[in-house]
């Protein structure tokens, strides 16, 4: 066993470090490490830089524009980046939509539609969740019949993130509704400016506006845009979601976190001693550091068996849940750390609030960024349904 | 042994749940019809309360309401503070009138005799941060430092001082509960002195503060977790209710659990709140440190049980999650009153 990264690997990660210190603007690493909601350009700034660098696209192979990196290299770059408070890679047209279609989608369709993710001539969204499907997603009902040339899809779509920004969508339909649940599901490809999309932006529990309903009445999508066969888009809906498990882990958004906490704590007085020297507040830092330690290993131990363009197995659910509550654990600690100064509160929803908050001990918005990061043990499989998956691998035998 | 409220305190209960179910427009004035402020003073303050169990009763039943008001802040908290130093609070009491004590500082955290605010005679200089309900208030109690180092008890004296007088600016913002605060900078402002030595009132005042806190914190609870049995009976994923689901009801028989410790918390805080200081230091610790903890695993779980539906502003959970936790935020958080009880004696 050897720990350490190969001389290549360092090289890289130098050469990651260089290119974050050279391009990335402090300003918007600072919106980062307040916890600032980014603007729609913002994102589209730095999509640009990393693709003339030719990294927008780590796990994409190099015939489609990627970089073909390998799992530990894909984990370096993005911890590295996390760790710099980078604006995060918009997911859902890189990771997601651009791995089923490499594997599923016609020539015409690649040929269209990855450049234009890869140039940001397109913002997608994912349109995988309803109201009445959740971790149930094959209960979905967004039914799409077929008339002629068109799919005329009627139905609602939720918690689609960042769909205010995009002007595409990737959505499972029902196309045989007389089929058994996953049987009859279609992954179809659906421009936002058609007549009949309207999007409505859902508050969350922070004040922030990142997830919107999708309502569809009438709206007719040329059969062009069904990516594979009619009624097996299950298939690839499973096969997006292996994808969407790669950096599961998230260890640089933690190792940022931690920064910001040991900041944070540094600067917090209490009796004229900073808060970083109570011995009750520096064994919880310790405590979450230990297991982060951890946790990056068991991660790096995950990612380095799958292959190159591949993502984890089954083991991907442990990830998931560890890495995620390390997450929370670590927002938690920043709020507290911040004490009495965790109060104001910073909301796009209250009106008049241009003016910034008091925030003597720069923490930025804390309070904001624990409540708004509940979400990551629900979304992308909750860590029950994670559990779920894990719990039916191991338990084969017993049932 | 009794458990049970008494019968006055059973109708108090009765009368403010219903109130608070219907509550619509000008709720303040409404409950001061009711006598519900009168409830939080003695009846030498000129109330017919002022016990622990009415402390415990009334902030219980708005912390189970999908309310923000800051009773504590611009009514309890100053009022018995002012009432204790022998001054009429009858404006307070029939609802004309709000208060706001500034006295938490920068540096303070959440150290009661942290006061850097200096007192020249009766001129004050200085900043109070995070001052609760400083808006509305008509009167501010401000304390400041006539001697001694920052963390003396003593040297602390209590001034009355108009929101409107020369040297003094508020800056208000929004806070993650509800309601606002504002952080309030004092430049030669004068002010009329309550009291040379005012850290024991404000000791004893906090105290009250500290339980009603813990109090509205286990309505919002009760509330945060008859909704959350609710949606698991009615949200069906997979063809059932999610709450046939074991991983999830088993949870749920968890935050049962936390409640209870909570609830016991509190009714032992309030029975010990007339006792010597020291005494009723360790319980009311112990009631805000279990809060504390039992308050962030009931928010956070509520909320994943929930899934999505429980992140949204516009589900009430999402406002009593925020309540609970951001609760931990005043009157000393679970590690200080760990440390306090700790330092009063195992
Ligand atoms: C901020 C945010 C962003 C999102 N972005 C997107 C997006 O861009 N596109 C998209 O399509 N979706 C998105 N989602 C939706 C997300 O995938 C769902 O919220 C998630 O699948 C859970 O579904 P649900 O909210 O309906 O909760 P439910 O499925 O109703 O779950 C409620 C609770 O029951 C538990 N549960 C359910 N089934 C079981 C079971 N069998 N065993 C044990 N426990 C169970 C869940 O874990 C949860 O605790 C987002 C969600 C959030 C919160």
């Amino acid at each position: 066993m050897d720990l350490t990264l190969s001389t290549e690997m360092q090289a890289f990660r130098d050469e990651v470090c260089a290119f974050l210190a050279a391009e990335l603007p402090p300003e918007l690493a600072e919106k980062g490490r307040r916890h600032q909601s980014l603007d729609k350009r913002d994102y589209e700034f730095w999509h640009a830089k990393l693709n003339d660098r030719g990294w927008l696209a780590p796990n994409w192979p190099k015939r489609f524009g990627g970089a073909e990196w390998d799992a530990v290299q894909r984990t370096i770059f993005e911890d590295e980046c996390a760790m710099a408070h980078a604006p995060r890679v918009v997911p859902f047209g890189l990771s997601m939509l651009g791995p089923v279609l490499h594997k599923f989608g016609s020539e015409a369709q690649q040929n269209h539609w990855l450049p234009r993710i890869l140039d940001g001539s397109d913002w997608w969204c994912q349109g995988y969740s309803e109201p009445g499907a959740g971790s149930d997603l094959a209960a979905l009902k967004t039914a799409a019949a077929r008339d002629g040339e068109h799919y005329v899809v009627n139905g609602q779509k939720t918690w689609t993130t960042l769909g205010q920004h995009a002007n595409m969508i990737f959505c499972l339909v029902r196309t045989d509704p007389a089929a058994k649940k996953q049987e009859g599901i279609s992954f179809l490809l659906i421009d936002m400016d058609t007549p009949g999309v309207e999007v409505r932006p859902i508050t969350l529990i922070d004040g922030g506006a990142e997830v919107n309903e999708v309502w569809f009445t009438d709206v007719r999508v040329p059969v062009e845009n069904l990516v594979g066969q009619e009624n097996a888009g299950w298939t690839y809906a499973k096969y997006l979601l292996t994808h969407e498990r790669t950096n599961i882990a998230g260890v640089g958004f933690s190792r940022a976190g931690l920064a910001a906490v040991k900041r944070i704590a540094t600067r917090a007085r209490q009796r004229g001693r900073p808060l970083i020297e109570n011995p009750h507040f520096a064994a919880r830092v310790a405590q979450v550091e230990m297991d982060l330690m951890a946790m990056a290993t068991t991660n790096l131990r995950i990612v380095s068996r799958a292959a190159a363009g591949q993502a984890p197995g089954v083991e991907s659910s442990l990830l998931k849940i560890k890495g995620t509550q390390i997450r929370q654990e670590i927002t938690d600690l920043a709020r507290r750390a911040a004490g009495p100064h965790a109060l104001p509160f910073a909301s796009e929803a209250v009106e008049g609030s241009n003016e910034p908050l008091p925030d003597p001990l720069e923490a930025g918005a804390v309070a904001a960024s624990y409540f708004n990061n509940r979400k990551l043990s629900i979304f992308g499989g909750s860590n029950e349904i994670q559990r779920e998956i894990y719990a039916k691998h191991l338990m084969k035998g017993a049932s | 042994m009794n458990f049970d409220l008494t019968e006055e305190r059973q109708m108090l209960q009765d009368t403010l749940r219903r109130f608070l179910a219907e509550a619509q427009g000008d709720v303040w004035s409404g409950l001061a019809e009711l006598g519900v402020i009168a409830a939080l003073f003695s009846e030498e303050q000129g109330g017919f309360g002022g016990a622990g169990f009415d402390l415990a009763l009334v902030f219980e039943e708005l912390g189970r309401a999908d309310l923000s008001l800051p009773l504590i802040d611009a009514v309890l908290v100053p009022g018995r503070l002012l009432a204790g130093l022998g001054e009429d609070v009858s404006g307070l009491m029939d609802g004309t009138e709000r208060l706001a004590l500034a006295h938490t500082e920068a540096n303070g955290r959440y150290d009661l005799e942290w006061v850097e605010t200096r007192a020249d005679g009766d001129r004050l200089s200085g900043e109070k941060s995070a001052v609760i309900a400083a808006s509305t208030a008509d009167r501010l109690i401000v304390s400041a430092r006539h001697s001694g180092a920052p963390d003396d008890t003593a040297g602390i004296g209590l001034w009355l001082v108009d929101p409107d007088a020369p040297g003094l600016t508020r800056r208000s913002y929004a806070l993650a509960q509800g309601g606002e605060a504002a952080d309030i900078s004092l430049s030669d402002t004068p002010g009329t002195r309550l009291t040379e030595e005012g850290f024991d009132a404000l000791a004893d005042t906090m105290a009250a503060g500290l339980l009603a806190q813990t109090a509205e914190t286990l309505g919002a609870m009760e509330t945060a977790l008859t909704m959350t049995q609710d949606y698991l009976g009615t949200r069906k994923q997979f063809g059932r209710p999610i709450g046939s689901f074991q991983a999830l009801s088993h949870r749920m028989v968890d935050l049962m659990v936390a409640q209870e410790q909570a609830r016991s918390a509190v009714i032992l805080a309030a029975a010990h709140l007339d006792h010597p200081a020291e005494e009723r230091d360790r319980v009311l610790s112990a009631a805000k440190n279990i809060l504390g903890r039992t308050g962030q695993l009931v928010a956070e779980e509520t909320i994943q049980l929930h899934g999505g539906i429980g992140m949204t502003d516009e589900y009430a959970l999402s406002r009593f999650a925020k309540r609970i936790v951001m609760a931990d935020h005043r009157f000393g958080d679970t590690d200080h009153h760990m440390e306090r009880f700790i330092a009063l004696g195992l």
